[in-house]
C-alpha cells in the first residue's frame, strides 16, 4: 500500500492519502482528478473502473471511485468532492473509462451532480420531470412536488452536455438522441425478449441496428434510497430482490459487508453452506440463461429443457429455506437455519442430473448449424473494451479478462476448493454461451467438493453470536462477490449513529447488469436486429438489477 | 379398393333426373363448398391438438388434459373464445386493407386445400394444370401477408411483411423447382394422373436420387412457405413481438391463424401427393398379399395418414431448430437451394431421358 501510494503521489503531488481502512483512499480536488485518472489508468494499469458511488456528506458532495488493477488485483478508492451545492460540478471520466458514462449518469439523477465533459447528460432512472435529486439528504420528499403523475412521460429526445473551454467556462450544449429522419423502433418496454420491464430506442437502416438508446427506470424501486430508512437487518431484504437469480450472492455480500464492519467470525460451517447456495444459484441462473438464449433464437424445446433441471436446485431451496425464488436465508453472523435433512442427497442428486443432462443441451443446441451461425463472430466484445466497460462474470471472461473473483480476490471458502476459472478469447456471443455452459460444469466439480466437506463437518453451529443491536462504527466498507453476472459489489458508509437502531448513511449496490447494459449499443451496432436480441440474451442482464 | 366416384355419379345422377341440369350443377357446388368448408375448419382444430401434442411431448410436457377427456375439448374453447373477442382497429390503420387481408390469406388456403387429393375419386378440383394451379393461388398468401403488416401502419407490422415478402417470393422459386422436378418424372401436372402414376411405387422410390433431393428441398422449402419452423421471421416474437399480424385481434387473427395450421396440412398433402403417392396405397411388387391386404385400408385413411406423417416431420424441425437470421435464409435459398434444385431438375430430365428410374 505504501509502494502505490507513493507511485501515485509522485503522479499527483497535491493527493491526501488514507491508509487506514481496508482499501488505500487518495483524495483528490476536481481539479486535478481527470489528469489523475488518466495517469492512473495509462501509467498505474487501473484499468478497471469498479464503482462509482456518489454521496452526499452534508458539507460536500461527490464520489468515491473503486478502481481496480486488473493485472495485480490492487484495489484503490479515489475520493473527488465539491462543496458548491447549488451547481455541484464534477469533471467526467468516461472518456478514461467508458463505464463511467452511465455510472455518472446514476450520480447525476441522485445526487444532481453535473459532470464536465460528460456526453450526454441525461436521467436514468427517474422521470425527465422529476424535481430534486432523492438522494441527496436535503432532499424534498413532499408529495406536492413529485405527485403521482399519471401521464406519459414524452421521448427524451433531446440531450446535453457541459463542455469546458479553454478559460474553464463551462457552457450548456444541446444536442439530438436520434435525428429526425431516423427509423426509430422501441423494443419494449412490453416486450418478449428485454426479459423485463426494459426499454430500448432503436434506430434501423433497414433490419441494420444503427444506434441503441437505453431507457431505463420501469422498475426502479430506489432500493438504495430505502435502506438508507432501515436498519441494518431490515436491509437484508433489497439485495436478492434486485438480481433474483443471484439471491444467495447478493444477500451473502451484504451479510459479508457487514460482518467486514462489525468484526464478526462466521462459523465454518455456515460459511460452508453459503457456499454452496451460492453455487447452486449459479446452477439455476446459468439454466436460466441457457433456456432464454435459446428461446430468443427461436428453439423453444431447449428452454424446457433448462427449465426441467432448475426445478431440481428449487426444490433443494424449497426444503431447506422455505422459498423458491426469495429465499431470505443468509443473515448476518451466518444462515437462519441449519439445512434440511435430505440436503446434501438433493445436492448430489441434482449435480449428477445436470451433469448428466448437459451432454442432452450440448446436442439439441450447440452444435446445431443455425445456432452456430447466429452466434458465432457477433457481437464482439474484446478484452479492451470489456475492463473498460467494467465488464464481469462470464461475459467479461468470454472475452479473455479474467475476473473470477473467487479466484481474483478469494473471499468465503473459496481458496479451499479446486475449480477452474473458465476464460474464453473470441467475446462473441458463443464464447458468453459456451463460458456458461462451462462453468456449470465447474459449480457441479464445487458442490461435489462441499458436499463431502459439509458430511465431514462437526457440529451445527449455522450461525455466530451476534449482537441483537447491529450497530457499525464510524467509516466505510466495500465488499465484492462473484455474482452469476458478475461481480456484486456493496458500499457501505456508517456515521456511528449511537441510537439503537442505527440506519446506514449510505448503502450503495454496485450491480453487475447495470455495467452489462452499458455495451448493448457497443455490441449490436452494425448488426441486425434479431442480433441484437441474440446479443442482449447472451450478455444475460436482469432488469431489476439494472434498475435497482 | 373403393371409389368414390361410384357415389359421385351416382347423385348426379339422381340430381339430373329430379331438376334441370343448371340447379343440379348448382346443388352439387353447394354440397362440395359445404363439405369443402367443414372438412377445412375441422382439419384446422383437429391440427390445432395435434401440434399442442406432438409440441408437449417433445418439449417434456403434458399438454392440454383439462377441458374434456385429454384436452380433446380444448380447442373448441380456444374458438369460442377467440369469436368473442372484439375487432380492434386502430385509428392510423387503412381500415379497408386491414380488414380484407385476413380474408385474402385464408382463400389462398381454401383454393389450395381444394385441389388436394383427398381420396380415390374425391378430387374437388381436377383439371389438366392442377400442380400449377397449386402453385398459382398459393401465392395469392403472401399479399394477404404484405397488406396486413402495411396496412397495420406499424413499425414491427411493417419489417414483418418485408420478411415476409423477401421471403416467401425466394422460397416459392425451390418449391416451384422441386414440383416441377416430380411433374418432369411424372409427365403430367394432372392431379389424379400424378397419383395413378404412382400406382406401382411412391415416386420417392421411383424417382431415383434427384426425387430424394427434390423431397429434402421440398421441405426446406415449404417449411420457409408456411412461414414456419426455423424460418417464422415475419412473425418472429422475440424480435418483432408478432410480426405481421401484431395489430391483429379477435377473429381476424384468428383466420391468420387457422390458415398457417391450414397450410401445414396442405404442404404435408402436397408432400404426400408428390413424394408419397397421395393416396395411393404402399404397394411392393412381388409382395401380392401384402399388396392386398393394403388394398383394404380406405384412400382417404391413406391420404390423411401421409399428411400427418409428413406434419410430424414438419413440426419435429420446428421444435428443435433455432430460428435463421434474414440473411442466412436468403442466402440459404439463393447460394444453396435454388442452384441445386435448378442443376436437380436438370438431372431429372436426363433421368428420365434415359429411363435410368426405377
Amino acid at each position: 500500500m505504501a509502494e502505490l501510494k507513493d507511485k501515485i503521489s509522485a503522479l499527483c503531488p497535491q493527493a491526501q492519502f488514507d491508509t487506514e481502512g481496508e482499501f488505500l483512499l487518495v483524495t483528490v480536488d476536481d481539479a486535478q482528478w481527470h489528469a489523475l485518472a488518466k495517469a492512473l489508468k495509462e501509467q498505474l494499469h487501473f484499468d478497471f473502473l469498479t464503482a462509482v458511488v456518489g454521496v452526499d456528506w452534508k458539507e460536500s458532495l461527490g464520489c468515491v471511485y473503486y478502481i481496480t488493477n486488473t493485472e495485480s488485483q490492487e484495489i484503490i478508492h479515489v475520493k473527488v468532492a465539491t462543496t458548491d451545492r447549488e451547481n455541484p460540478r464534477l469533471h467526467s471520466v468516461s472518456d478514461v473509462w467508458d463505464v463511467a458514462n452511465y455510472q455518472e449518469r446514476e450520480v447525476y439523477d441522485f445526487y444532481g451532480i453535473v459532470f464536465i465533459n460528460h456526453p450526454d447528460m441525461r436521467r436514468f432512472f427517474l422521470r425527465n420531470d422529476w424535481v430534486g435529486h432523492p438522494l441527496r439528504k436535503d432532499y424534498d420528499e413532499s408529495e406536492e412536488l413529485n405527485p403521482l403523475r399519471l401521464d406519459d412521460e414524452m421521448n427524451e429526445d433531446y440531450t446535453c452536455k457541459w463542455v469546458e473551454d479553454e478559460n474553464g467556462e463551462v457552457k450548456k450544449v444541446e444536442g439530438k438522441v436520434f435525428e429526425d429522419d431516423e427509423y426509430v423502433i422501441n423494443v419494449g418496454p412490453q416486450h418478449p425478449s428485454t426479459h423485463g420491464v426494459m426499454r430500448y430506442r432503436v434506430s434501423l437502416d433497414g433490419e441494420m441496428v444503427k444506434k441503441v438508446d437505453v431507457v431505463s427506470g420501469y422498475i426502479h424501486r430506489g432500493i438504495e434510497k430505502l435502506c438508507e430508512g432501515l436498519a441494518y437487518p431490515s436491509t437484508l431484504l433489497y439485495p436478492e430482490r434486485m438480481d433474483y437469480m443471484s439471491a444467495h450472492m447478493n444477500r451473502h455480500c451484504l451479510c459479508l459487508c457487514i460482518e467486514k464492519a462489525m468484526g464478526i467470525e462466521v462459523p465454518y460451517r455456515a460459511e460452508l453452506i453459503r457456499l454452496m447456495m451460492d453455487e447452486l444459484m449459479r446452477l439455476s441462473s446459468h439454466l436460466l440463461s441457457y433456456g432464454c438464449l435459446t428461446m430468443d433464437q427461436g428453439a423453444t424445446t431447449a428452454f424446457f429443457y433448462g427449465f426441467r433441471e432448475r426445478e431440481l436446485i428449487y426444490d433443494i431451496f424449497d426444503k431447506t429455506c422455505g422459498g423458491r425464488m426469495s429465499m431470505s436465508y443468509n443473515t448476518i453472523g451466518g444462515v437462519v437455519a441449519d439445512v434440511h435433512e435430505d440436503f446434501i442427497k438433493d445436492v448430489r442428486h441434482a449435480c449428477d442430473t445436470i451433469e448428466k443432462n448437459l451432454k442432452e443441451y450440448h446436442k439439441l443446441f450447440t452444435g446445431n448449424v443455425i445456432a452456430v451461425g447466429r452466434m458465432k463472430g457477433v457481437g464482439i466484445l474484446t478484452k479492451e473494451q470489456a475492463a473498460s466497460y467494467a465488464i464481469s462474470g462470464p461475459s467479461a471472461r468470454a472475452a479473455g479478462l479474467s475476473c473470477d473473483l473467487r479466484k481474483k480476490q478469494p473471499y468465503s471458502l473459496y481458496n479451499e476448493f479446486d475449480f477452474d476459472e473458465v476464460v474464453r478469447e473470441e467475446g462473441d456471443s458463443m464464447a458468453r454461451y459456451m463460458v456458461r455452459m462451462d462453468e456449470m460444469v465447474e459449480s457441479i466439480k464445487i458442490l461435489r467438493q462441499a458436499c463431502d466437506k459439509l458430511e465431514a463437518c462437526e457440529g451445527n453451529e449455522y450461525c455466530a453470536k451476534v449482537p441483537k443491536l447491529i450497530k457499525l462504527p464510524a467509516g466505510h466498507w466495500y465488499q465484492q462477490v462473484e455474482a452469476s453476472r458478475g461481480a456484486f459489489g456493496v458500499y457501505i458508509e456508517s456515521d456511528g449513529d449511537p441510537k439503537p437502531f442505527q440506519k446506514p448513511y449510505r448503502m450503495h449496490f454496485q450491480a453487475p447488469c447495470f455495467n452489462l447494459v452499458g455495451i448493448v449499443d457497443l455490441t449490436c451496432r452494425d448488426n441486425m436486429i434479431a442480433d441484437l436480441i441474440t446479443i442482449t440474451a447472451s450478455i444475460d442482464y436482469v432488469i431489476p438489477d439494472i434498475d435497482r | 379398393m373403393f371409389d368414390f366416384k361410384v357415389v359421385a355419379d351416382w347423385l348426379n345422377e339422381l340430381l339430373n333426373g329430379l331438376m334441370p341440369s343448371w340447379l343440379a350443377t348448382s346443388i352439387e357446388c353447394v354440397i362440395v363448398a359445404v363439405f369443402l368448408l367443414a372438412a377445412y375448419s375441422l382439419i384446422a382444430m383437429a391440427y390445432i391438438m395435434y401440434e399442442r401434442w406432438v409440441c408437449a411431448w417433445i418439449q417434456c410436457r403434458i399438454g392440454p388434459r383439462r377441458v374434456g377427456p385429454w384436452g380433446l375439448l380444448q380447442v373448441f374453447a380456444d374458438v369460442l373464445k377467440i369469436l368473442q373477442k372484439e375487432l380492434i382497429t386502430l385509428w392510423s390503420t387503412d381500415k379497408f386493407l386491414h380488414k380484407l387481408a385476413p380474408y385474402l390469406v385464408l382463400i389462398a388456403s381454401m383454393l389450395t386445400f381444394a385441389c388436394l387429393p383427398w381420396g380415390k375419386g374425391m378430387q374437388f378440383i381436377d383439371f389438366n394444370i392442377g400442380v400449377f394451379f397449386i402453385i398459382a393461388v398459393s401465392s395469392i398468401g403472401v399479399l394477404g401477408i404484405l397488406l396486413a403488416g402495411w396496412s397495420s401502419n406499424s413499425k414491427y407490422t411493417l419489417i414483418g411483411a418485408m420478411r415476409s415478402g423477401a421471403q416467401m417470393v425466394s422460397y416459392e422459386l425451390s418449391c416451384g423447382l422441386a414440383v416441377l422436378t416430380v411433374v418432369c418424372l411424372a409427365g403430367t401436372m394432372n392431379v389424379t394422373e400424378l397419383v395413378e402414376a404412382q400406382a406401382d411405387g411412391w415416386f420417392l422410390f421411383k424417382g431415383h436420387v434427384p426425387a430424394f433431393i427434390a423431397f429434402i428441398i421440398y421441405i426446406i422449402a415449404a417449411n420457409a412457405e408456411n412461414n414456419r419452423g426455423p424460418f417464422d421471421l415475419p412473425e418472429a416474437e422475440h424480435e418483432l413481438t408478432a410480426g405481421y399480424h401484431t395489430e391483429y385481434s379477435g377473429i381476424h387473427f384468428g383466420f391468420f391463424y387457422l390458415a398457417e395450421y391450414l397450410n401445414l396440412f396442405i404442404v404435408s398433402g402436397i408432400a404426400a401427393l408428390l413424394f408419397l403417392g397421395g393416396w395411393m396405397p404402399l404397394h411392393v411388387p412381388g409382395l401380392e398379399g401384402f399388396n392386398a391386404v393394403m388394398d383394404y385400408i380406405p384412400s382417404t385413411l391413406w391420404f390423411l395418414g401421409k399428411a400427418f406423417f409428413m406434419t410430424f416431420i414438419f413440426m419435429w424441425i420446428r421444435w428443435s431448430f433455432p430460428r435463421v437470421r434474414i440473411d442466412q435464409m436468403l442466402a440459404l435459398e439463393w447460394r444453396y437451394l435454388m442452384p441445386i434444385g435448378l442443376f436437380n431438375l436438370v438431372l431429372m430430365a436426363v433421368v428420365v431421358a434415359f429411363g435410368w428410374h426405377f
